[in-house]
């Protein structure tokens, strides 16, 4: 049942209530750590890559519904994608997925960019040194 | 699902018997109270009961009541009717670091007019040092504004004390008692103030109404100008069913806070012995004795308040957080970090507070389902590692 006055629509209810990749990962390939506890905001996102696709995301999240909404949303999207895709993400295509967000909660799906971003940028990372 | 509502610091929903008695002063009774005919005089006698009715409340005069449209219109008023009036006396003005936006966004707007206004800072349970206040009064200070209890924490401030000093220094002072009239005994002399501000939808009275209690002679200037209602000091056709309404309010905060108190702090006192003794990693905010009787305010350590806020909506219980994301400042409330409360555990704040529907049942409601809440939401916190 959607409730009209709801802050939040249902598909980021729904998300924030049983997010997906919930947890920490054993030997990623990636880790990204983003925000700041001060502003009420840190997420932490993990990939696991193999022949530079991302077969695997996890997060774990401080945060408002939205910035969990959108780490779970987020962490769906990279599954299957090769790495280059996936660095294009953007955070308006993880709004989008969730049907949208309300005004003052999109600075939080920019979170969710960030922190996909700087978990494939931390992957990269190991694989210059490997070479 | 039962509706669970503990955010009655927020607003209460106005008693049925009070809206009944409102009722008539829309249609029946519905003359202005500056007529002369009887409609109109009817309508005053109704204005001027419930103004009798506050001023008994709270051991004043009836001349000393003016209605305003609540308690944030009542802080303004005192403040800025205060400091215009006084400016060629001096310029400065004692507030504190916890007062609601109502006084301290004014303070603000006032330091930008040229006033120089001190926020005093409160101990780590968020009670003002009635000292800091003598020490921080000048031959320039005209006011000290500082509230009677804080909505977020429920400290309970030493405001008999302090008007004592105020008194002595020959300085004004107005306490915000928005979330003490009607709950707990309010008496204008016993504080030794000289304006006070009264809020009606914080005690069961309908929204948009409120009133400033103005110590005779008090020098301030008129609020707003017009018709030259409310002894000139605000102008204006009178809100006749929302001033009745607040009277009637009044008429049963009187007969039944004592009792109300008493049943609200043991309920207070079971949810908070409740929460810690079943979630780790919570402590109280506020003081744990001088604190007001339906307050109950945590830290949740490693979660975020939205996040408990929508999860407690979800079994349909209403509370209140101290977390700001998405608001209009990213910084959590000022109040905590007043306290000292680091602002990322400010973040993980919840506000109950209870009111006169709220029975045991409620209370333990919260008590089965917080703890789950919490752990559901402490496993995707990355400030908790899973040990392996």
């Amino acid at each position: 049942m959607t409730d009209p006055w709801s802050l939040y629509n249902e598909k980021v209810m729904e998300h924030f209530k049983n997010p997906r990749n919930v947890g920490e990962m054993e030997d990623p390939d990636g880790v990204g750590r983003v925000g700041d506890p001060i502003c009420g905001d840190v997420m932490e996102l993990y990939i696991k890559v193999k022949d530079g696709v991302i077969v695997d995301a996890k997060f774990k999240t401080f945060g408002c519904a939205a910035a969990i909404a959108t780490s779970s949303m987020v962490t769906e999207m990279v599954k299957g994608k090769r790495v280059e895709e996936a660095l294009k993400i953007s955070n308006k295509a993880v709004v989008e997925a969730l049907d949208g967000l309300p005004p003052t909660k999109v600075h939080c799906s920019v979170l969710a960019e960030d922190a996909l971003k700087s978990a494939i940028e931390n992957y990269l990372g190991h694989q210059k040194l490997k070479k | 699902m039962r509706r669970v509502y503990l955010d009655h610091a927020a607003t209460t929903p106005t008693r049925p018997d009070v809206v009944k008695a409102m009722l008539p002063y829309f249609t029946d009774a519905f003359g202005n109270p500056s007529s002369i005919y009887s409609y109109g005089q009817e309508a005053r006698g109704a204005v001027e009961e419930a103004r009798a009715k506050v001023a008994e409340l709270i051991g004043a005069r009836s001349e000393e009541i003016i209605f305003t449209s609540g308690g944030t219109e009542a802080d303004n008023y005192a403040l800025k009717g205060v400091a215009y009036a006084n400016e060629r006396k001096g310029n400065h003005i004692i507030t504190t670091s916890i007062e609601h936006n109502a006084v301290l966004e004014v303070c603000r707007f006032l330091g930008s007019r040229g006033f120089k206004i001190t926020y005093l800072p409160v101990d780590e349970y968020g009670l003002v040092d009635p000292d800091d206040v003598k020490r921080a009064i000048t031959g320039k200070t005209i006011l000290v504004s500082i509230m009677h209890a804080n909505n977020e924490v429920g400290t309970i401030e030493p405001v008999e004390e302090i008007g004592k000093i105020a008194r002595e220094a020959g300085v004004y002072f107005h306490t915000d008692a928005v979330q003490t009239v009607g709950h707990i005994p309010v008496n204008v002399d016993a504080l030794k103030v000289d304006l006070l501000a009264v809020s009606a939808h914080k005690f069961y009275g309908p929204k948009g109404v409120g009133a400033l209690y103005v110590r005779e002679g008090t020098n301030l200037v008129p609020f707003i100008h017009g018709g030259g209602q409310e002894k000139k000091h605000r102008a204006g056709t009178e809100n006749v069913p929302a001033i009745v309404g607040l009277g009637k309010a009044v008429e049963f905060a009187g007969r039944e806070m004592d009792k109300e108190a008493e049943r609200q702090a043991y309920l207070r006192d079971k949810l908070i012995k409740g929460l810690v003794e079943k979630i780790d990693h919570i402590r109280l905010n506020g003081h744990p004795t001088k604190r007001l009787p339906n307050n109950v305010n945590v830290i949740v350590d490693f979660v975020e308040g939205e996040s408990l806020l929508l999860s407690l909506d979800s079994e349909g219980i209403c509370a209140s957080t101290g977390s700001a994301c998405g608001m209009a400042s990213p910084e959590p409330s000022h109040v905590l970090l007043a306290l000292g409360v680091p602002p990322e555990q400010a973040h993980g704040s919840l506000r109950f507070t209870l009111g006169r529907e709220n029975t045991e049942t409620d209370v333990e409601r919260v008590l089965e389902v917080l703890p789950g809440i919490v752990a559901r939401l402490r496993a995707m916190s990355p400030f908790l590692k899973t040990q392996k």
